[in-house]
């Protein structure tokens, strides 16, 4: 019921979207038919397009992607899932460079739970901020990102470089360190496989455990969550945090040990950012990530081949991903569907909790403390003007 | 500017006022006279309808009947432009300034200035208002960084900007410390001889007496006195305020059960409470009793007298600052503010079930068991709703009280605190309410109920409390011995 409709509002908004892209690359003297037969041969096109470019893509989309769903159904603006990516690939190729001989055979799991563990310690340092000082995750999230840039930008030129010292990334893995194929002459790695689990494994946790009900009960009203339910507020989202690092960091790991097999700068264009859109797509919910994440797999995936058959720049994907979210954020606030989506698109109706008593340490003053559930979105709260 | 030939003899009259909310009747038959050069007192207990009569006279409500009249001629508000046009400003209790603007740009802002904005005339016209009703105030000053006494002056300058003859202030001097209280009623009656008029809503007895010249008290929507100052006492007030004695008590049989009471465990047992409230302000100071199995013990307190963070801290939901405090470990808890606290609106009713004892919860959620749990919640307390899957935002506020209290009262805790259950509720749902509280009480529950309403605290409780600056006193069950110690008049 509700599920086919907002999965029948995907698929619609997808072909607005696309049709969109049609009518401005017509309007620009493109090829406009041909760059979107492109697309699809690039995304679905082959059974090696498939499997080789989209599942690929589409893997540490769909993980970063439940990283942010996850923290935004608890009302925690993680914004730092690229940071904590970042974090989790640098860390696996640590392990995958100094410790295979340690590990052996197990090098690659020891690479991605440490990735995943360093992912939650970089999410950590925001909790710790928002949970003591009443920082606003929104921000020091962001922060933390071009922290996690710049600290990769250093390995890569000091202790990870690879030893000729020319190029400023890291040695390759070594083969035990890297992730086994899924299909045999493919890119496509066993990484996927964690991620298509991944998506059940949380919508499960969110809805039939303990746990995860109080995340929820947080994310939709942090004062009844905790006058009602005598939840303990931070130490919930302390937990949402983490989890949500983890994950984000698991994807960084995975990428790395699957993908990129070497750690350089640019070693993810924009997962952790994208990842947003994924899940604002998605309506936050979990298995809506998975389909929206090879959805996006799948237009990053073509755009490369949009560009080399029909000369159009892999960019305009962009556009059609950022079209996609306003669409779908537009839907949320005129049909009022989710509260913390409509909430998000500025909606003030739902918002239940809007008002509640903030989360954070005890003992501030009202005003002083900015409050860490105020949605990103907005600007205009004034809270942020303060 | 009225005309000073022919002064009419009111400059604002509410007459006959009539205004429901759904099925409340928050004003029935509510009058006052607001007469020139005068500082009008409206009071009345919480929920009386001061305020939104003071709304009506804003034009932010529009009242079902009744006549507003300013300088004598009837007029129609609809909306407070409206009533700003006629010479009519308000002070909210919320502040209404933008935060990041300085005091001149807020008042600048509020009066509607056109085309170019000047900083200096701005300025200057903030001088002029300050002194014209002598108070200072710092038109460069953001507003954000105002004390709270300064964001009143603020208001209160926004209106005069607006030429206000009539200014209305909500509970203006809760929020002051007591020096500056005197500072803004001196300043009212400063405005008001100037052939203005002032009307403050308070609950507070002695200021209504020592600074206005007429006041008029409100009782359950309808003006039960009005008259000046000079001719009325401490005690008519309270009577006007607190309603007549001898409403219907359930006396007899709570003599009957006081003995068997007497000998029961104590279930709740508070000493020496001392209470801090987020911003570091000590709301209780010393407070100790107890509460045995089967009896309601009744708080009664005017806003802020500390009864909130009492109940909170008796319900276990917040730590005190001192003092020792036994409660069970369970313990339900019915806050005022449901949907606030009490639901989230965005769940189905079961998993606004499953909502209590979220914290302590391990391991999984067997929706199916709470689903059928909440169906039999439903039956038990005539809960309608569609099912049990149901959006909390889908019942009404009579049943979504219901079912925050059958799940407060569900697995029957040894303890309840509710904190104005029946606030907003019809009289269906607040005589069905009551029984339920009654019931769990006869069942051997031991309750604390605080109610703004007197008269319900009165006929549920078997023993009474008042709240008063922070302290607890115990009084016996008498209407007239709680509306003193309520008001601090000992």
């Amino acid at each position: 019921m509700s599920w086919l409709r907002r999965v029948a509002t995907v698929a619609l908004v997808s072909l607005l979207a696309l049709g969109a892209l049609w009518l401005a690359l017509r309007l620009a003297g493109l090829d406009a038919t041909r760059a979107l037969v492109a697309l699809w041969d690039g995304s679905f096109g082959s059974g090696y397009a498939l499997t080789s470019s989209t599942l690929v893509r589409a893997t540490p989309l769909i993980l970063t992607g439940l990283a942010v769903a996850i923290a935004f159904r608890a009302g925690v603006w993680n914004i730092g899932a690229e940071g904590q990516l970042l974090t989790g690939a640098a860390t696996a190729a640590a392990v995958g460079l100094f410790a295979t001989p340690a590990f052996g055979a197990l090098t690659v799991v020891v690479a991605l739970a440490v990735g995943a563990l360093a992912g939650a310690l970089w999410a950590w340092i925001a909790a710790y901020l928002r949970n003591r000082f009443g920082v606003l995750e929104v921000i020091s999230t962001i922060m933390l990102n071009f922290v996690a840039l710049y600290a990769v930008g250093y390995l890569v030129r000091g202790p990870l470089q690879e030893p000729t010292h020319i190029y400023p990334q890291s040695e390759p893995l070594p083969v035990l360190a890297q992730l086994p194929r899924l299909i045999e002459g493919s890119r496509l790695h066993w990484g996927f496989v964690v991620a298509v689990v991944a998506a059940p494994v949380v919508w499960w946790v969110l809805r039939y455990t303990a746990a995860g009900f109080r995340v929820r009960a947080v994310g939709q009203n942090p004062s009844a969550a905790r006058v009602a339910g005598m939840v303990d507020v931070q130490r919930t989202t302390m937990g949402v945090f983490l989890v949500s690092g983890a994950l984000a960091g698991l994807a960084g790991a995975i990428e790395l040990t699957g993908v990129t097999f070497a750690l350089y700068e640019n070693v993810s264009p924009g997962y952790g950012y994208t990842a947003i859109a994924v899940a604002l797509l998605a309506g936050l919910d979990p298995l809506g990530v998975l389909a929206t994440g090879l959805l996006f797999g799948a237009l990053e995936a073509g755009a490369l081949s949009m560009q080399r058959e029909a000369a159009v720049p892999a960019v305009v994907v962009n556009v059609v991903e950022a079209l996609l979210v306003l669409l779908i954020l537009a839907v949320a606030r005129w049909r009022g569907g989710s509260a913390i989506l409509a909430r998000l698109a500025g909606s003030g109706s739902g918002a239940s909790g809007d008002d509640s008593t903030k989360a954070g340490g005890g003992g501030a003053a009202g005003r002083g403390k900015a409050r860490p559930g105020a949605p990103p979105a907005s600007g205009t709260h004034a809270e942020a003007a303060g | 500017m009225t005309s000073p030939g022919t002064a009419p003899t009111t400059l604002l009259a509410l007459e006959d006022i009539a205004k429901h909310f759904g099925r409340v009747q928050a004003l029935a038959d509510a009058s006052l006279r607001a007469r020139p050069g005068t500082v009008h007192a409206l009071l009345g207990e919480n929920g009386a309808g001061k305020t939104t009569l003071m709304r009506v006279a804003f034009g932010e409500l529009r009242p079902d009947s009744g006549t507003i009249r300013v300088d004598g001629n009837p007029v129609q508000l609809a909306s407070p432009a409206d009533a700003l046009a006629r010479g009519i400003g308000m002070v909210h209790q919320h502040f209404t300034a933008v935060p990041a603007m300085t005091v001149a740009e807020n008042v600048a802002l509020a009066s509607g200035t056109r085309g170019r904005f000047r900083p200096a005339e701005a300025r200057s016209r903030v001088m002029e208002l300050c002194e014209e009703v002598g108070f200072t105030l710092d038109p460069g000053a953001i507003a954000a960084e105002l004390s709270v006494g300064m964001q009143q002056r603020l208001e209160i300058v926004k209106a005069l900007a607006r030429g206000a003859r009539v200014l209305i202030l909500d509970e203006p001097t809760a929020v002051l410390a007591p020096a500056e209280a005197e500072d803004l009623l001196a300043m009212l009656r400063r405005f008001a001889s100037r052939g203005n008029a002032a009307v403050i809503i308070t609950h507070k007895l002695h200021e209504a007496l020592s600074v206005a010249d007429d006041i008029t008290v409100l009782r359950h929507g309808r003006t039960t006195h009005t008259a000046p100052a000079a001719d009325t006492d401490a005690e008519q007030l309270t009577v006007a305020m607190l309603g007549e004695s001898g409403v219907a008590t359930p006396q007899r049989d709570r003599d009957e059960r006081e003995a068997g009471v007497d000998a029961r465990e104590v279930v709740i047992d508070a000493r020496d409470l001392v209470l801090t409230d987020d911003r570091g302000v000590t709301r209780a100071r010393g407070v100790t009793l107890g509460v045995r199995a089967g009896e309601i013990l009744g708080v009664a307190g005017v806003e802020g007298a500390g009864q909130h963070e009492l109940l909170r801290a008796l319900a276990g939901r917040v730590q005190p600052t001192s003092g020792s405090l036994r409660i069970p470990d369970r313990i339900g808890f019915v806050p005022a503010d449901r949907h606030r606290d009490a639901l989230v609106l965005d769940f189905t009713l079961a998993e606004n079930v499953a909502l209590a004892g979220a914290g302590a919860a391990r391991g999984r959620m067997h929706w199916p068991a709470i689903e059928r749990r909440t169906g039999e919640l439903l039956a038990r307390y005539g809960i309608v709703a569609s099912g049990v899957r149901a959006l909390g935002s889908s019942l009404s506020g009579g049943n979504q009280q219901k079912l925050v209290l059958a799940r407060e009262l569900d697995g029957a805790p040894r303890a309840l605190v509710a904190e104005n259950p029946t606030r907003g509720l019809d009289i269906a749902a607040t005589a069905a309410l009551q029984r339920h509280l009654l019931e769990a009480r006869d069942a051997g529950m031991a309750i604390v109920l605080y109610s703004s309403d007197l008269d319900e605290v009165l006929a549920l409780a078997d023993r009474l409390v008042v709240m008063f600056e922070g302290r607890a006193t115990e009084v016996p069950l008498d209407r007239e011995a709680a509306g003193r110690a309520m008001l601090g008049a000992a």
